[in-house]
Formats: C-alpha cells, structure tokens, sequence
C-alpha cells in the first residue's frame, strides 16, 4: 500500500518537476538531415520561392514524406532527385541541370569575371603604350600656380 | 470626393514635370535664364501636390474608403492603424505613389543644396528628373492609378497581407525607395553632364556625396530587408536569393561600383566614361527592381500577359530611359576628349577598376540567374529554377577576389605602385590572416576549408585596414602629434575605413553562422526541455492570446546556460481572421555573440507541440557590418571639402558678381575645378 502511494506521489510529481529531454521530431535525426538536404535542392511547387525543406504547404511535407520513404528503402539522393524531376520536370530543381538552354547560365559566372579581366588587361596595357602625355613648358607653369595657391590655403 | 482631389494633385504634378522636363533643358541649350529658372518651383511644386495625393490615400486608408480600390484591395476594417498607414504602399499602386513622393523629395533636395552649381548644371539635372518624373507619373495616371474607384463599395476590404503586417513593412520599403530613387540624382548629374559635354572632375564631386547618401539608404534597406525576413519568415533564414531580394540587391552591387568609381573620377579624373555608365546602369537596375517586385512578372510571366497595358508601359519606360541615355553617352563620349590622369598597370587606379569589374560581373551574375527562367519560359524552351543552391555556388567565387582588393586598394599608391613594394607592406597582414585562418576555426570547435576561408577574407581586410591607419600616423607623427594628425584627417578616410571594417563584420557573421549554427526539431510537452548551442529551452506549454485582427496560440519558454535564467521566448502561431492559414511568429532572444531562436510547429495532440530551436552564433554581426557600412557612407558623405567648396565658391562668386557681372557666372565651375586639383596635391 505504502509503495503504490509513493509510485502515484512520484507520478504527480513526475510532470511537474523532473524535465524530461524532448523526443526528436524525427524518428531518426541523422535520416532527417539527408531528407532536408534533398530536399533544400527541390522547389516547392505550390509556394512562391521556397523550397520543399522550407516552406510549410501540405504539397511540401507530402513530398518531404517520400523523399524519407525512398532514402529509408536504401535509394540514393541522386535517385531520389531524378524520380523527382522525372515527375515533375526541370522546374522542381533550384539547381538547374547542365544542358544546351542553360549552357548560358552555368557558363556566364566563370566568362563575366574572366572576359572582364583580361579585357581590363588589355585596355590597361594599350593605355600604358598609348604613353605619357609630355607637358609643355605653359602646363608647368600652371601647375607650379596651382601648387602655390594649394599651400597658400592649407596656410589659411 | 476626396480621392478626386489626390487624382487632381496628381494630374497637377504631371503637367509641372513635363514642364520640369522641357522648358530648363531648352533654357540651358540655348542660354535662357528665365527659362531654366522654371525648373526649381516645378520641382517644389511637385513636392506639394504629391505630399497631397499622399496625404489623401492615406487618409483614405485610416477612413477604411472601400470605395477606393486600391484601398479595398490592401486593408480592412480590423487592420490596427499604424498597417493601415503602411499599406499605403503594400500594393503596386501605392507603392509607385510612394516611389514618386520620395523621388520629389530628391529633387526638392536638390534644389536646396545646388544653389553654389552653375545655374545651367542645375536646370540640366532638374529637367532630366523631370523628365523621369513625367514618365512615372504618366504610368500611374494611365495604368496604375491609386484612385481609381470601386463602386458599388464592399462592406470589408481584403486584408493587407499577414506577412506585411509587421513593423518592418513601415520602416523597409520607404528605405530602399531612399536608395533606389537617390540613384536617380546620379544618373540625372551624369546625363547633364554628358549633355552639357563637361566631364570633368568638378561634376564628379558633385554628385559624389549623393551617390553615397543614397548608397547608404540601399545599404540600409537591404539590411531591413534581410533582418525582416530572418525574424518574419520563421526558419532563421536571412537570405534567400530570391528574385525580390536580387532586385534589390543589383543596384546595391552597382551602387557600390560607382562611389568607387566616383572617387577615381574626382580625384584623378579618370574612367569617366566608365563612371557616367555606372551611372546610367545602376539607375537603370533601380528602375528595373521596382518594377520586377511591384509588376508580378516574378511570380510569372504571364502577369504580364494578363495585364498588357502595364507591362508595355513598363518595357517602353526601360527603353526610353535606358536605350536614350546609352545612345546620348555613344553619341557624346565620342566627340568629348576623355582622357584622364595616366596609370600604370599595377596602381590604385587599376585596382579600384578590378574591383569595379568583378562588381559588374557579380551583378550580372545576378541578373542572369534571376532573368533565365524568364526568359527561358518567354522563349517557350522550358520551365527552369534558378534558387539559392545556384546563387551560392556561383557568388562566392566572383566576389571573393573583390573582397581580397579590400586589402590591397586602398595601401597602393595612386598612378605607380610597384608589386615587391606592396608584398613587403602587406606582408604582416598576410601572415596574421594566414595564422588566424588556420587556428581560428579550431578554437570555435570545428575547421573546415569554407570557415577558414571566410575568416581569412575578414582577418584580411581588417588587418590591412589597420596597416593603412598605422601607415598614414606613421607618416604625419614627424612633428605634429598624433592627437592633430587624427583630426586632421579628412572624414572620407575614416568613411572608408568604416566602410570597410563593416565589410568585415559581415564576412564574420555570414562565415560563423553558417559554420556553427545548430538547429534541432522536437516534439514537446509542457515540461520537456531540448539544448542547442550549450542553452537548455525548457517547453511550459501553450496559452492562446487574442490580437486585434489574429488569435494566437503562444508557447512559453523558459531558456537556462549551466542552471542560470537568459530569458523567457514566447513563439506563437498567429491565425489572421482574413486567412486560414497560421502564420509563424518566432521568438528571438538577440544577442552580441549569438541569437536564439524558437518557432513552434504544428500541434500534434492537445498538450505535444513541433518545435524548432536553434543557436545562431554571429548572425546579428551580418546587419551591424551592414549598419557600420552605412555609417562610413554618411562620414565619407559629409566630408569637409563638399562644405568648403561650397562656402567658397559662394563668396567668390558674389565678390566677382559686385566687380563684375559677366565674369561672376564663369567663376563656378574654373574654381571648382582648382578645388578639385588642390585636393588631389593635398
């Protein structure tokens, strides 16, 4: 008798008291990190911007779902991409494939920077050999004027 | 009736800007004083009635005038009042008001502080705004109009979007537009430059302090921007390369391009050319931002099709104001002698113009990952995304290599620096970095090649930062004392010391949070508790709250370090009456070191919630770097020589006047120019 009380006082004083650590969300952590990494790379196509690890729509948590399913069976993220794209097409990845119409897009971040430099290079170097322009004996007596009337200020 | 008198003001304002946009251009062009003397009244003018057509859509808003569609559309009767003033621009119509208000607001400043400008620049740069202005002005009035009616009205308004109703929708928007429209005061110096055919180094320090303040304003806006997305949008995200953000994010890009340019232009006099496009260009993006975010073309394409008025006014305005500013500047640089100070291959000059291309390249990096899917689905080859995994990976690597010449521009000589000078200078702060960038990371728990990275770009530039302090006190301690020297040095270099060092908190915050941040997802119940970062966060269970136009379920946290209180978060799920899905509301316990942040989930019975906590080590350095950028804008902003040249162009121009009349409107622009080459020996 003596023992079931102290079992019911500990109870009630179980909730109460003793914080317990709160469960995962997930049942396995380290499968929910690969399902969001996936799922970072697809957009949510109900949504505006998002993506499907993002965004709280009901087409995303679905899609969140069987993304668990298909790695849980052992598929690899590739696979899991592709089924998804297969399904839904190019729109789904936020990471555009490498094909003829996007040639242009992955290419434009390496050409602009390097295209650039080397075209500054040569506007550089051809400014450099176009030479210094002489100054006359008239451009010297200004700029001995011009000095003059500098330090006169900074005299002020 | 009062919504009629705001569609007068802004009629009113539209026949003042055509007159702003024709008569002083004329008057310059063929010397007529009285008729560029028109050109600052219209600009006050427009300032009034568009205060009044602003005035009236907002009282508009506050009265709940469902007879306004505008109004209907973006309010409601339960709005609280301080969202209702908001959501005079939470749609496209009131936002372009809002655009032009601000935009009257420039030019009223111009107004006031050109008054030492030759009166022809003046009337050139008022007439080219007005111009701009006549053309928005014409795209409210024909396509956009605030106040256009509803009738019959409906008994309630639609509600201004959840997301919207928050203090940053009051603050966010009015600071970009203080960007985006003060861009506009350099493109309208570059164009009456160009017309004008004077390039010199006079009209580079003209518009040099209003390209910075404006730049300021950008900077600010976007920080606004990314810290309202960070605490509004729940998952502790603060940027997200989405296309309303990347359009922002351009003339930002360029902004900062062209004050880089500017100062070459000022002090040296040279890439003129290149100087007046950026100009041209980053107003240009301005232009283009606004009306991506506010036209709906990003959500699709087929909002254009759907309203074809608005979207051909639209591309018309972009050419007209692109296509003509580009074909005056290929007309007018061909014939102007636009030869500057010579450089060599390796000065700051070069360094500053790396910078400025690698700059351009990243906006157009941007551009095209925001404008491809587009154009892709315009052209029918194909539906494509373009999002944050491709912004990330193509970014960095254009960027990084301009964020290295933070270092370098700004310890080289101007005209000739040569490379073993500079490695002997910069070899102290090399190997800082290196060590830093080594060792560093292990001491925040984990080293991995990004972090290291990241710390090393910021260890550079704050180590070559000192080096250029300690370098100038070096030279100026022979003799004076170091108390003098300090003062003496003008307001523009600490700007860009700021500036700069603000750069480097950024990286900081950026590398750390994303390095070391943890997050964790739970199920809890009252008494549950979870630990991220080192804090335990202890669940005390949910109470629902009534808002004014919301009800609320709000979880109570209490958060604990090593047994000892931090703080108490409430997260809380809001339900808007005008909508049925929950909004999130995260709670955040800011801080120098670290935020931490607590969303709650759904409900998965009546006493077990979904919460998300999670430890963001350095995230606020991300906004404070931005915030220490804009503060080196307003110091390099209001440097003395823009003062000085001011006062004594004044009273040399009113000495000559009582000597000599005819002279007196000579000596502005000669003296300028001595000022300019005064600075430069100085």
């Amino acid at each position: 008798m003596r023992k079931a009380l102290m079992l019911v006082f500990l109870l009630l004083l179980g909730g109460a008291a003793w914080a317990k650590e709160a469960a995962p969300a997930a049942e396995d952590p380290r499968l929910e990190q690969r399902v969001m990494a996936v799922a970072a790379e697809l957009r949510c196509l109900v949504c505006q911007n998002q993506s499907i690890a993002d965004s709280d729509a009901d087409l995303a948590k679905d899609l969140r779902d069987q993304i668990r399913e298909k790695l849980q069976q052992g598929q690899s993220e590739r696979s899991v991409i592709d089924f998804m794209v297969a399904r839904y097409g190019d729109f789904v990845l936020w990471r555009p494939p490498f094909k003829p119409t996007t040639v242009l897009l992955w290419l434009a971040p390496v050409l602009l920077p390097v295209g650039g430099l080397i075209a500054l290079f040569y506007w550089l170097a051809r400014r450099r050999d176009e030479g210094e322009t002489e100054l006359s004996e008239a451009d010297h007596a200004r700029a001995a004027l011009l000095l003059d009337s500098g330090r006169e200020m900074e005299k002020k | 009736m009062v919504p009629e008198l705001g569609q007068f003001a802004l009629v009113l304002a539209f026949t003042l800007a055509l007159a702003q946009g024709t008569l002083p251009l004329a008057g310059a062009a063929r010397g007529d004083s009285s008729w560029m003397s028109v050109a600052r009244p219209a600009a006050h003018g427009q300032l009034v009635f568009l205060a009044i057509a602003f005035g009236v859509l907002t009282y508009a808003f506050i009265t709940s005038d469902f007879t306004v569609a505008y109004v209907a559309n973006n309010s409601n009767l339960r709005l609280p009042l301080p969202y209702r003033i908001a959501g005079v621009w939470g749609g496209h119509e009131g936002s372009l008001l809002l655009w032009m208000l601000i935009f009257a607001l420039w030019m009223a400043a111009v107004t006031v502080f050109s008054r030492r400008l030759p009166e022809e620049m003046v009337a050139r740069v008022l007439g080219v705004m007005g111009l701009v202005a006549a053309g928005f002005l014409a795209f409210m009035l024909f396509t956009s109009n605030p106040f256009d009616r509803l009738l019959p009205a409906p008994p309630d308004g639609r509600d201004l979007n959840p997301l919207l109703q928050d203090p940053g929708m009051v603050l966010h928007p009015p600071m970009l537009y203080m960007g985006y429209v003060g861009f506009s005061v350099a493109f309208a110096f570059a164009i009456a430059a160009l017309i004008s055919g004077r390039l010199d180094a006079a009209w580079a320090r003209w518009s040099r302090p209003w390209t910075t303040v404006a730049w300021v304003f950008l900077t600010l806006g976007n920080a606004l921007g990314s810290w309202w997305a960070y605490y509004e949008l729940g998952w502790g995200g603060w940027w997200f390369w989405d296309p309303v953000e990347n359009s922002s994010f351009m003339p930002w890009l360029l902004g900062t391009a062209l004050i880089h340019s500017l100062a070459v232009t000022e002090k040296r006099g040279a890439f003129r050319s290149w100087t007046i496009l950026l100009a041209i260009f980053a107003f240009a993006f301005s232009l283009i931002g606004t009306f991506l975010v506010r036209s709906g073309v990003l959500t699709s394409v087929h909002a254009f099709a759907t309203d074809p008025a608005r979207g051909v006014f639209i591309l018309a305005l972009l050419v007209l104001v692109i296509g003509g500013s580009l074909a005056l500047f290929a007309w007018r640089t061909s014939s102007i002698r636009m030869r500057g100070g010579s450089f060599g291959l390796l000065s700051r000059e070069s360094l500053l113009l790396t910078n400025n291309v690698l700059l351009a390249a990243a906006t157009g990096t941007v551009l095209l990952g925001t404008l491809y899917p587009l154009a892709l689905d315009a052209l029918g080859l194909g539906k494509v995304s373009v999002g944050q995994p491709y912004f990330d990976a193509v970014f960095v690597p254009v960027i990084a290599p301009a964020l290295f010449l933070i270092g370098v521009g700004p310890i080289a000589r101007w005209k000739k620096a040569r490379l073993p000078e500079l490695a002997v200078r910069l070899r102290w702060a090399l190997a800082v970095t290196l060590v830093t960038a080594l060792l560093l990371p292990f001491a925040l728990g984990r080293w991995s090649a990004v972090t290291s990275f990241g710390l090393a770009l910021a260890t550079w530039i704050v180590a070559t930062s000192a080096l250029s302090l300690w370098e100038r006190a070096k030279h100026a301690t022979t003799g004076a004392n170091v108390w003098a020297w300090l003062t003496a040095t003008s307001r523009a270099f600490y700007g860009m010391w700021l500036a700069h060092i603000g750069v480097a908190v950024l990286i900081v915050g950026v590398t750390v949070v994303k390095g070391y941040e943890t997050q964790k997802d739970v199920r809890m119940e009252a008494g549950d508790t979870v630990e991220v970062g080192g804090y335990v966060f202890r669940f005390d269970g949910v109470t629902n709250v009534a808002g004014p136009n919301y009800v609320a379920a709000r979880a109570t946290m209490q958060v604990t370090r090593s047994g000892k209180n931090v703080t108490t978060l409430f997260p809380s799920k809001r339900t808007y009456f005008s909508q049925q899905k929950p909004m999130t509301e995260a709670a955040i316990d800011p801080g120098f070191t670290r935020d931490l942040y607590a969303t709650l989930g759904d409900a998965l019975s009546a006493t077990t919630w979904l919460v998300r906590v999670q430890h963001k080590p350095f995230v606020n350095w991300i906004w404070s770097g931005a915030v220490l950028m804009a503060l080196g804008g307003l110091l390099a902003a209001s440097d003395r020589r823009y003062r000085l040249a001011a006062r004594e162009l004044r009273e040399e121009s009113h000495l000559a006047a009582s000597r000599d009349p005819q002279a007196a409107a000579e000596v502005p622009t000669q003296k300028a120019a001595r000022l300019t080459q005064e600075a430069d020996h100085a």
